[in-house]
């Protein structure tokens, strides 16, 4: 160790030709700037450790374990655990609708948010930066207070959509839309759509900023219109940008989903709204299987992992430059 | 980044004049509607609950577009003391406080350091910050929670009570602790920007390394440090998961006391009380965005690391 750093020492350091009058005296000044640096860092190598390694690897570790939470009895079961979620309905439903959220919630939220954010980007609008401070607002609410709104909304009698449909005299179009197996996982869907559009819309606004607008003046010139310019030349070089946005989109419809199915159904009717990270609570503290619980965790882990990288190559580009 | 955020659009403006832009086209009016009907679906729920607060328990049947008949003051007592949200407010402001202060005097030297200095295990250090980057708390927060029932079993037979499960000195650590690696990454990034000159003039003077650090580093690091301890409030005044786990005693904080609020008034029917606690654990939010909001629209790029 002590020789990596009077390596690095001469040419990385920061300040280091200050001192370098002499060999012993660059070599005292170095280890003290070490162990300097050693003692700031600490304290977060160690947290970092503790309160995120650990536990991750704990993950791995207890999901070949059969193991009922308090008491001390741990058996190894291996992959018992993995084989059998396949088995398990609750956990195939779960994963199909974290899947079917994913889908769902990107496809429609992220071509909007382009589209909000070259509205506001290239035209003149009224009460533009308004609607970006509206359109931004229920990234800084938090999911419990989003759910509590939608459970506003979606209330069976006297919700808001419910209510103004019976105000309007449409009974026939009124839904139990927290309460009917086929509906609920959309009402969910379009929830966090509402909840993210904004966010990502403000995110491609300060990408879409970043493009020379001498880029547009010279298509407008060769007459492209307002729609080719968004294909041809905004998403061709924002598509970093979008590829990124790609992945939080994953890691979303993991955690946000949670909160909103945990207050607005509790993974109801009859489990048809549960998600994955929802399961793994009810198994890890209802059910009390932490082992099995933690199987899911593993299964929740690979996944946003696979995924990611699935995503990340299948929307590979050489990056745009004009 | 941000110069260019502010000056494109403005330039754009510019370029937009020569056009035929400035016109009612169609395209234009379109999108001002669309996006006039966006913006409206979001602020009419919100502005609905807020006035709704207000309405008496009969008010509720009928036509949700009716105004309330009087300012019902009454559900706004219900939700802070019978509720008890009150109690959880003053609980969150203290547990936020507190890791906000815990996530500074952990993360600043480290990542000072990190972007000045190389010291053993530097190169593992910034391998463990990227990989934290990476790894969703809510993800771990079982195993965390398993790993505190287990160090308090271990007190337990020393002492006569626990102290890690249900300690909101605990919760904060771990608040703090699991957001090390944006703040660190983010205040390292700003760090490593700063002149070197400044160090070495110090060091001229004779300060020590300590005094170079908090005197000068620390003070020109306020933009990177207000923009991620922006992040970091909003991150953990609107936590329900980790409390949710950690607090499994009466003391809650304000997003599980309000999730439990709705998941009875549900039932009770008592929507006043809910919405009157909606608006009490929302408006400290929309206050501090409409006062941050430029700062926190520009930085919505950069938060995205998280």
């Amino acid at each position: 160790m002590a020789t990596m750093h009077t390596d690095h020492g001469g040419a990385t350091h920061p300040s280091g030709h200050v001192y370098a009058y002499t060999r012993t005296h660059k070599t005292d000044l170095e280890r003290k700037r070490a162990r300097f640096g050693f003692f700031c860092a600490l304290p977060t190598g160690l947290l970092i450790l503790i309160f995120i390694l650990i536990p991750t690897f704990n993950i791995f570790r207890m999901s070949v374990y059969k193991w009922s939470g308090y008491s001390d009895d741990q058996i190894f079961v291996g992959f018992e655990n993995f084989r059998k979620l396949f088995d398990d309905m609750n956990f195939v439903h779960a994963f199909q609708n974290t899947v079917l959220l994913l889908v769902v919630v990107t496809s429609v939220t992220l071509p909007l948010a382009v589209i909000f954010a070259a509205i506001l980007m290239q035209n003149r609008i009224i009460g533009g930066s308004l609607i970006r401070f509206i359109l931004y607002i229920p990234s800084v609410l938090s999911i419990v207070i989003v759910a509590a709104i939608f459970s506003a909304i979606y209330d069976q009698n006297n919700g808001l959509i419910n209510g103004s449909l019976q105000f309007l005299h449409l009974e026939g179009l009124r839904q139990v839309w927290l309460g009917n197996q086929k509906i609920v996982i959309y009402a969910i869907a379009f929830s966090m759509l509402w909840q993210s559009v904004g966010y990502y819309m403000v995110m491609y606004m300060a990408s879409m900023a970043g493009i020379d607008p001498s880029l547009y003046e010279a298509s407008q010139i060769d007459g492209a219109s307002k729609t080719r310019q968004l294909f041809s030349l905004t998403i061709p070089l924002m598509w970093q940008n979008i590829r990124t946005t790609l992945t939080f989109f994953i890691i979303s419809s993991v955690n946000l989903s949670f909160v909103l199915v945990t207050a607005l159904t509790n993974g109801g009717p009859d489990n048809a709204s549960q998600v994955l990270l929802g399961y793994m609570y009810q198994q890890a503290y209802t059910n009390s299987s932490y082992g099995y619980g933690m199987a899911i965790g593993v299964v929740i882990f690979l996944y946003s992992f696979i995924m990611s990288l699935v995503v990340s190559r299948a929307t590979k580009r050489d990056v745009v430059e004009f | 980044m941000n110069t260019l955020t502010h000056k494109v659009p403005r330039a754009q403006r510019i370029v937009n004049k020569k056009g035929t832009e400035h016109a009612w086209t169609a395209g234009r009016t379109i999108g001002q509607i669309v996006l006039t009907l966006v913006a409206l679906s979001i602020a009419i729920p919100t502005i609905w609950i807020i006035i709704a607060s207000f309405k008496d328990k009969g008010e509720f049947y009928g036509s949700p577009w009716t105004l309330p008949e009087g300012v019902h003051w009454q559900n706004y007592v219900d939700a802070f003391t019978d509720a008890h949200l009150g109690l959880y407010f003053g609980t969150s402001v203290i547990v936020t406080t507190l890791s906000m202060i815990l996530v500074l005097v952990i993360a600043l030297p480290c990542a000072y350091v990190l972007a000045r200095f190389s010291f053993p295990g530097k190169r593992l250090l910034q391998l463990a910050i990227q990989a934290g980057l990476f790894i969703n708390v809510n993800y771990i927060i079982v195993p965390i929670f398993l790993m505190l029932v287990d160090a308090d079993k271990w007190l337990l037979q020393f002492f006569d009570a626990g102290f890690f499960i249900d300690n909101i000195f605990v919760l904060s650590l771990v608040y703090a602790a699991t957001s090390l690696p944006f703040t660190v990454f983010l205040l390292q990034d700003y760090f490593a920007t700063i002149p070197k000159a400044y160090e070495e003039a110090a060091m001229i003077d004779g300060a020590s390394q300590t005094t170079i650090m908090v005197r000068i580093f620390f003070p020109m690091a306020m933009p990177a440090i207000s923009m991620s301890m922006l992040f970091n409030f909003l991150c953990y005044w609107n936590d329900y998961i980790i409390s949710m786990t950690l607090m499994t005693g009466d003391n809650r904080t304000v997003q599980v006391g309000l999730l439990n609020l709705m998941q009875t008034q549900k039932a009770a029917t008592n929507y006043g009380r809910l919405y009157a606690g909606m608006v009490i654990v929302m408006i400290p939010v929309l206050i501090f965005y409409a006062i941050v909001q430029k700062k926190l629209l520009e930085a919505s790029n950069m938060g995205g690391v998280k």
